[in-house]
């Protein structure tokens, strides 16, 4: 049902000999580790996510939407965990769980398109880039032709856009082509180079086994199963990219966050599980494109605002966690009077990993992935040593 | 069909061939492309009911103005009241009209002056009628005229967050740093979409100080749908806001335009159309659409000479296009878009999408969908962007299922005759006839790389 080109898998020997030509291969891939950036669009509200719930600033500022010490898992006596999130647990105390609040990008307005443009192209600018900074990074991880990535979904997110050819897995749901077809196709193809390369690159892709999962209606869920599959196979990709929508609470937040907090959870563990042993050398990084106002709207609900928070987890992360610094949430604290100050930068955590992850050139990261960012130099003490 | 000449008519400058549409092409497959370009043609009568775009403004303002759920009610009703079935109106006459070659060019200058739902659908709603006012009645015009009536557009403008621009020493730019400290209140990004997209093109030699020179010109360029203090009425058209325009004079490309409000920018559009920049930037688009994804440099610098000897009259560029030797010399050149590749088999089989999902539903799943190009570039007018193998593979699901879903006294021989016939080579042929069903058949010639090109 899902894995909709398994027919590549089963009708390989005959395809294959009706294709006669190279498959796409993969090739030595530069490093042996997995990197996975789960896209939380439309601004995470960190402080529902990771409450400061001992603050009595915190206090102040939701009295209606505020957690309280008993709907909160304590991580440090300071910060809690939304109870929706508490699957993640066992992560924490594994050491492979760590969050960074009060962080953003460089972004310091408030719109959603120009924040989530900014975080993917990587520049200090909206629209600072047309392509993405993770395309970038692959460029310079990989000479040579290989699909390093993969994205989940319909389109390739503006992140893992530009000139090195990115893998796609969707779960459209469309019919499955039967191998007499497509055998005769390859047939008709022979002689038009680029289609019998698109041909031939289907065939050479990975598809995900998911047949022994149980049967699931998220969409995220699915993905994380296919992305786990695709990424755990030894001469796959190294990159993925998944997204959740769905994160702009301006009301009714209490609720809405928490169905969110239990599909992420599902997400995070359905990597964690399919990716099996590769887990212990992976990375995945959680972000949205900014946080939300420090104090609760009228409507139950939250308003656009700037430092959120990123989740970090995997075999790899030094978990068990809470990184970076934390500014508090006193008034003078607060960016603009209003949102929680953005004093750690995601570029920061994204370099760190890139560099000491992924193990990408420094100064390509610098001049190339994440340009005029010197200033904000790779995070320390995310990785496991 | 009779020729591949007819076949590059068709696919080339049209929109894929369907029933009749041979006999229609007849002899003169060049003759009938020039008959089609008629300055001041009427709107089609499918789009005719639609309202305009400052009317579903106006009225999202409005909304505005009581609640922000009001508004996000109002923006929801208009997406499903003008924007989806105006998409659907526009592609029915795409799919059915023998006036192919107009509708090519909406969808080229559209595409060209790009403003995307990807921003939101509070300004993006009003794209369609965006299309249909400011692009459509300017294809056959000057370039001039349609450069005026886009960048004039608010959908245009706010896209390109103009609306947002406010010179720094302009009354409104002094009271916002006065309330709030910052580096400037100038937005750069319409002034460089439009030269750097619309007009000079990357390379066309313009510098940053250009860009900025040029932004603060733009400054009050902006619309009637935000309450501004006083009495002033909410409306959904172009205005300008004098309080936020930059005073003074500006200097963009060497030449000085004095302070002169609103004019200033008529000036530098008028300037920035009849630039030879922008007729090589607009030539190369034009070669790369209608010869090949790598413009050969001899054609380009044929159809920019039409362009900047006839003051950019596209009546004059697209015959140009139309006799250009190039143009007919490999009718498999281009590699069809997604949409042109939905279109083509509706047209092929003479079939009309019945329900909004026949067209949304593919045009998702190809990362397509209408009026949501990822950035103000539009999209892409080369093959390799969009015949990946996950796009292929998808291309290929879809059309099984269109060709199983067609009636079953279609003749699998005479749609491949009609849709590619002087074009199909003989292994598609060959494998068309021994599909092992008819729905297989139409399949295949669905699939095969002559229905994919044009």
């Amino acid at each position: 049902m899902l894995d909709r080109r398994l027919f590549l898998k089963l009708g390989g020997a005959s395809l294959a000999s009706a294709l006669a030509s190279s498959r796409v291969a993969f090739a030595a891939a530069p490093t042996e580790n997995r990197f996975i950036f789960v896209f939380l669009r439309g601004g995470l509200d960190g402080l529902h996510a990771l409450a400061p719930y001992a603050d009595a600033d915190y206090r102040r500022l939701r009295p209606s939407l505020g957690l309280e010490r008993d709907a909160v898992l304590d991580l440090d006596g300071y910060f809690g965990l939304h109870s929706a999130l508490s699957p993640l647990m066992p992560l924490w105390q594994a050491g492979e769980l760590s969050f960074v609040p009060a962080a953003t990008t460089r972004y310091r307005s408030r719109s959603h398109f120009d924040g989530q443009n900014l975080l993917e192209n990587g520049t200090a600018r909206p629209r600072g880039a047309r392509d993405g900074w993770l395309n970038r990074a692959i460029l310079g991880l990989n000479a040579g032709d290989e699909r390093l990535a993969l994205s989940l979904g319909p389109a390739v997110p503006l992140i893992l856009q530009g000139a090195a050819p990115v893998q796609a897995w969707s779960n459209e749901q469309l019919p499955d082509l039967n191998d007499d077809f497509l055998e005769r196709l390859a047939i008709v193809y022979r002689d038009d180079p680029l289609f019998h390369a698109a041909l031939t690159g289907a065939t050479g892709m990975t598809e995900p086994d998911m047949s022994g999962d149980a049967p699931t209606n998220d969409n995220f869920l699915i993905s994380s199963r296919a992305a786990a599959d695709i990424l755990r196979a030894p001469q796959g990709p190294r990159i993925g990219v998944l997204e959740l929508g769905g994160w702009d609470t301006h009301n009714g937040q209490p609720y809405r966050l928490r169905r969110l907090f239990e599909r992420l959870s599902e997400g995070l563990l359905a990597l964690r599980e399919g990716l099996g042993p590769v887990w212990s050398n992976t990375v995945v990084m959680v972000a949205s494109e900014f946080g939300r106002t420090a104090a609760e709207n009228g409507n139950r609900g939250t308003d656009h605002g700037t430092g959120g928070l990123a989740m970090l987890a995997g075999g790899a992360v030094r978990g068990g966690q809470i990184a970076g610094d934390w500014p508090g949430l006193s008034r003078r604290a607060l960016f603009e009077e209003r949102d929680v100050l953005a004093i750690n930068a995601y570029e920061a955590i994204f370099k760190a990993l890139l560099i000491g992850h992924m193990g990408l050139d420094p100064a390509y990261a610098e001049r190339v992935v994440f340009p005029e960012s010197r200033a904000l130099e790779p995070f320390t003490g995310l990785l496991r040593a | 069909m009779r020729s591949l000449d007819t076949f590059t008519a068709l696919n080339r400058f049209g929109l894929g061939a369907g029933p009749g549409d041979d006999a229609r092409v007849g002899d003169d497959p060049r003759g009938w492309l020039l008959e089609q370009i008629r300055p001041g043609q009427a709107l089609p009568p499918g789009l005719r009911r639609f309202r305009s775009a400052a009317q579903i403004r106006a009225e999202i303002a409005q909304a505005g103005l009581e609640s922000n759920e009001a508004r996000t009610r109002t923006v929801r009703r208009a997406m499903n009241r003008d924007f989806r079935p105006e998409v659907m109106a526009r592609l029915r006459y795409e799919i059915r009209t023998p006036d192919v070659l107009p509708e090519r060019m909406v969808r080229f200058w559209a595409n060209h002056f790009t403003a995307s739902l990807t921003r939101g659908a509070r300004d993006g709603v009003t794209i369609p009628a965006y299309e249909r006012e400011a692009i459509r009645p300017h294809i056959f015009g000057r370039f001039r005229d349609m450069l005026h009536a886009a960048a004039r557009n608010p959908t245009l403008l706010t896209y390109l967050d103009n609306v947002f621009s406010v010179g720094p020493d302009s009354p409104a730019g002094q009271n916002r740093q006065r309330r709030r400290p910052t580096a400037t209140t100038l937005n750069e990004n319409f002034a460089r979409e439009l030269l750097e997209l619309h007009t000079l093109g990357v390379d066309g030699g313009y510098t940053q100080d250009d860009i900025i020179e040029a932004a603060k010109i733009f400054t009050g360029w902006g619309h009637g749908g935000y309450r501004r203090g006083g009495d002033e009425p909410v409306h959904g058209n172009f205005q300008f806001v004098r309080r936020q325009h930059q005073p003074g004079p500006k200097t963009v490309l060497g030449r000085v335009y004095e302070e002169a409000g609103e004019e200033e920018g008529l000036r530098l559009l008028d300037d920035l159309a009849r630039h030879p920049s922008t007729a090589r930037h607009i030539a190369t688009k034009l070669v790369r659409h209608f010869v090949a994804d790598i413009p050969p440099p001899d054609a380009i610098a044929q159809i920019e000479r039409v362009f900047r000897d006839t003051d950019g009259d596209l009546a004059q560029v697209t015959r140009a296009l139309v006799m250009l030797d190039a143009a007919w010399a490999d009718p498999l050149a281009k590699v069809k878009t997604p949409h042109e590749f939905v279109v083509a088999c509706f047209r092929a089989t003479g079939s009309l999408p019945e329900r909004q999902p026949d067209y949304f539903q593919p045009m998702r799943l190809l990362a397509m969908l209408p009026h949501s190009a990822p950035s103000p570039a539009g999209w892409s007018d080369r093959a390799a962007d969009w015949l990946g193998p996950e796009a292929l593979m998808i291309r290929l699901e879809w059309a099984r299922g269109f060709a199983a879903r067609q009636p079953g006294t279609l003749v699998p021989a005479e749609v491949l005759d009609r849709s590619i016939g002087a074009a199909a080579r003989e292994v598609t042929t060959t494998w068309v006839e021994r599909a092992p069903s008819g729905d297989a058949a139409l399949a295949m010639i669905l699939a095969s790389p002559e229905f994919q090109r044009r």
